[in-house]
């Protein structure tokens, strides 16, 4: 027994190994305790926030502006200071350890490099003051500018880089610090589109290259679901789901979520009869694991699991209605429809079926299935 | 043929162009000429000249009025001066370093309040030089002369002497000079300071560095173009300054400035007073090259705009 690695820390090396991803890093579990942060008298940031974040996950924070996902991520930081509760990090309590003396490093929304300084200073910055030799900083430097693919810049000055370029540097400069969590506040905000896609999966592929714990702020549902692989979702400083992006997408725990991720067919439910629920679109029949006995709450009805046709499946809800509006989005085509009064979208994949035009009368077919009862 | 009327119109395009900028250039240059140059020139002319009975320039050309600049006169060498000269460096560089050391925090203050309150604290700081700098100095008389409660203050501590008031005295000159060129020092570091993002301290802090660490990393350097700005704005002055050392110095405290005044009215020695004004130009001319030197070395490279 040469190998003094125990076997269960070198079988996850393994695994992961195979996977092609490093290990989690043990230091690098959050525990939020009942956070509470106050601004001034009245403001209520954060109102008792309850939050395990895993080591080696990519955790994303997501909310409306004003939720307090940013001031969350600022408290992780140690740039605010909460009212009250405990922050732990790695299993040590840090609520009252100042940013200097936490091994966590952020990517904040502006970037905030030092303009006075050159790239490969800013990069080298907190391994500068954290007292590393001349030697190991250069070593470490040219290392994270291969690894970001920006070499040739460490001599620029900030403000030659470009916007792409900055958010490089900056979340170089955080990395090169190997932090046990890597906060992100918005960092793709401020791209164009194409490279903001592009930007989301490198970000993912890295931080499952590193096993590092990423926690990751935004106010966009979509990019949330691309990278994340648990979503806390917030709203008035209150957590309002925690899940994966498929279970906060298909099953929101309440309206509010719903609504958040996109969703726009939310019926207000008026009445149970079995399995059966009463809506303003009509009476729909539920799969039985739907059933609930409460006669309030919203019935979520997902665009996309719609069928428009004449001839429905056997034990599909029949709706009928008339098409008022029309967007031909190209791979998909969406439909505003009328029924009961009642605007109803539907999503139809486009696969070259014969498409329905304004004021046209169309049944509409419900999987059982595919109804979803949300809390108020 | 097409050759000859293109070089034609190119021709007559340059002339243009020629005209133009004749015509935008001569007014500045004449302004300049006639109120810069031509009395530069003249002020050398006299400093090279001998002086005449009534004090005024004559010729033969000589280097008289160097050699009493530097203290030899009738009776040998003398000291004078050459104190005065010291002196004048002195309190340049103890107004300028008081000036930053009051300026910088409050400007750093004014940033950090309210956005709606900020005009008016700057407008506070730069009221005061609206009035003439004559009829603020009288007010600095008044506040410090004998028998006034802050000179008797002073005199209960045993700062100073029975009956001797703050004024005048070199204190009262360093006290005038620091309040009158405050604002020039406090306009560019707040400019400075509020170009300054916040999240570059915190992420200085963030990055490992203390607060104080985070200070003289990340903010410092940043409002250097700032402080050496408003170090040239204030030294230079300060160098020259003529009214502040008169009144609060009462004749006691001569600076440079008093000494080359003198010469054009009651010393009545115009060469002694253009070589004055030589010296002074040039110890200018240092102070600013060292600041650009300065600048450029803890700027990064960034051109100090001064």
């Amino acid at each position: 027994m040469s190998d003094s690695t125990p076997a269960v820390t070198r079988e996850a090396a393994e695994t992961a190994a195979a996977d092609g991803g490093a290990p989690p890093r043990e230091a690098s579990s959050i525990r939020l305790e009942g956070l509470h942060k106050r601004f001034g008298r009245d403001t209520v940031a954060l109102d008792g926030v309850d939050l395990t974040i895993e080591a080696g996950e990519f955790f994303t924070l997501l909310g409306p502006s004003g939720c307090g996902k940013t001031t969350l991520l600022r408290i992780l930081a140690g740039l605010e200071e909460p009212n009250d509760g405990r922050l732990l990090i790695g299993g040590r309590d840090v609520t009252d350890t100042p940013p200097h003396r936490r091994s966590v490093n952020t990517v904040f929304q502006s970037y905030a490099l030092f303009p006075h300084l050159s790239v490969r200073d800013n990069l080298a910055f907190g391994l500068r003051m954290r007292g590393e030799s001349a030697a190991e900083r250069e070593r470490k430097v040219a290392e994270v500018a291969e690894f970001i693919q920006l070499g040739s810049l460490v001599e620029r000055r900030v403000d030659q880089l470009s916007g792409g370029q900055k958010q490089r540097i900056a979340l170089a400069r955080a990395l090169v610090c190997e932090p046990d969590v890597l906060l992100l506040d918005e960092p793709l905000s401020a791209l164009d589109a194409g490279l903001r896609s592009q930007l989301q999966v490198e970000l993912q592929r890295l931080q499952k290259r590193l096993g590092m714990t990423f926690v990751f702020v935004t106010h966009d549902q979509d990019e949330a679901m691309v990278m994340s692989d648990r979503i806390a979702v917030l709203d008035g400083g209150v957590i309002q789901q925690v899940g994966t992006p498929s279970e906060v997408y298909e099953h929101p725990a309440n309206a509010f979520v719903a609504r958040f991720m996109g969703h726009d067919n939310l019926f207000a439910i008026t009445a149970v009869d079995g399995d059966r629920v009463e809506t303003r679109l009509g009476r729909l029949r539920l799969d039985p694991a739907e059933q609930r006995a409460e006669s309030d709450g919203w019935l979520l009805i997902r665009p996309e699991t719609l069928v428009l046709g004449d001839t429905l499946p056997a034990g599909y809800n029949r709706l009928e209605g008339t098409v008022e509006e029309r967007l031909y989005r190209g791979s998909r085509i969406e439909y505003r429809l009328a029924v009961n009064g009642q605007p109803l979208m539907v999503v139809a994949s486009n696969l070259g079926q014969r498409m329905h035009a304004v004021g046209d009368r169309v049944v509409i077919g419900v999987c059982p299935e595919d109804l979803v009862r949300v809390a108020a | 043929m097409v050759e000859s009327s293109l070089t034609a119109s190119r021709r007559r395009a340059v002339v243009g162009e020629t005209r133009h900028l004749l015509f935008s250039v001569t007014p500045g240059a004449a302004w300049i000429t006639v109120f810069l140059v031509l009395p530069s020139l003249y002020l050398m002319a006299v400093a090279f000249m001998t002086n005449g009975p009534y004090g005024l320039p004559e010729m033969p050309l000589s280097l008289d009025a160097f050699r009493q600049l530097a203290g030899f006169g009738f009776l040998g060498w003398s000291p004078g001066n050459a104190y005065t000269l010291l002196r004048s460096l002195w309190q340049t560089f103890v107004s300028t370093a008081l000036v930053v050391i009051v300026a910088y925090p409050l400007a750093y203050y004014i940033t950090t309040c309210r956005e709606k309150w900020r005009p008016l604290m700057l407008l506070a700081v730069v009221v005061p030089s609206w009035t003439n700098q004559v009829i603020r100095t009288f007010g600095w008389m008044n506040l410090l002369a004998p028998g006034t409660p802050l000179s008797d203050l002073a005199e209960s501590l045993g700062l100073i002497g029975p009956h001797m008031g703050l004024y005048p005295s070199d204190f009262a000159v360093t006290l005038g000079l620091v309040y009158n060129f405050l604002p020039f020092m406090v306009l560019p570091l707040y400019a400075a300071f509020e170009k300054l993002d916040v999240a570059q301290v915190q992420a200085a802090q963030d990055l490992y560095a203390s607060p104080v660490r985070a200070f003289w990393h990340a903010v410092f350097p940043q409002t250097l173009p700032g402080l050496l700005a408003g170090t040239v704005l204030v030294a230079i002055p300060a160098f020259g300054m003529y009214v502040i050392p008169e009144l609060l110095g009462g004749g006691k405290s001569m600076m440079l400035g008093n000494l080359v005044a003198r010469q054009f009215s009651g010393g009545s020695n115009w060469p002694l007073g253009a070589a004055g004004a030589i010296l002074m130009l040039l110890a200018t001319f240092v102070g600013l090259y060292a600041m650009r030197r300065i600048g450029r070395r803890l700027g990064g490279g960034e051109e100090v705009v001064i």
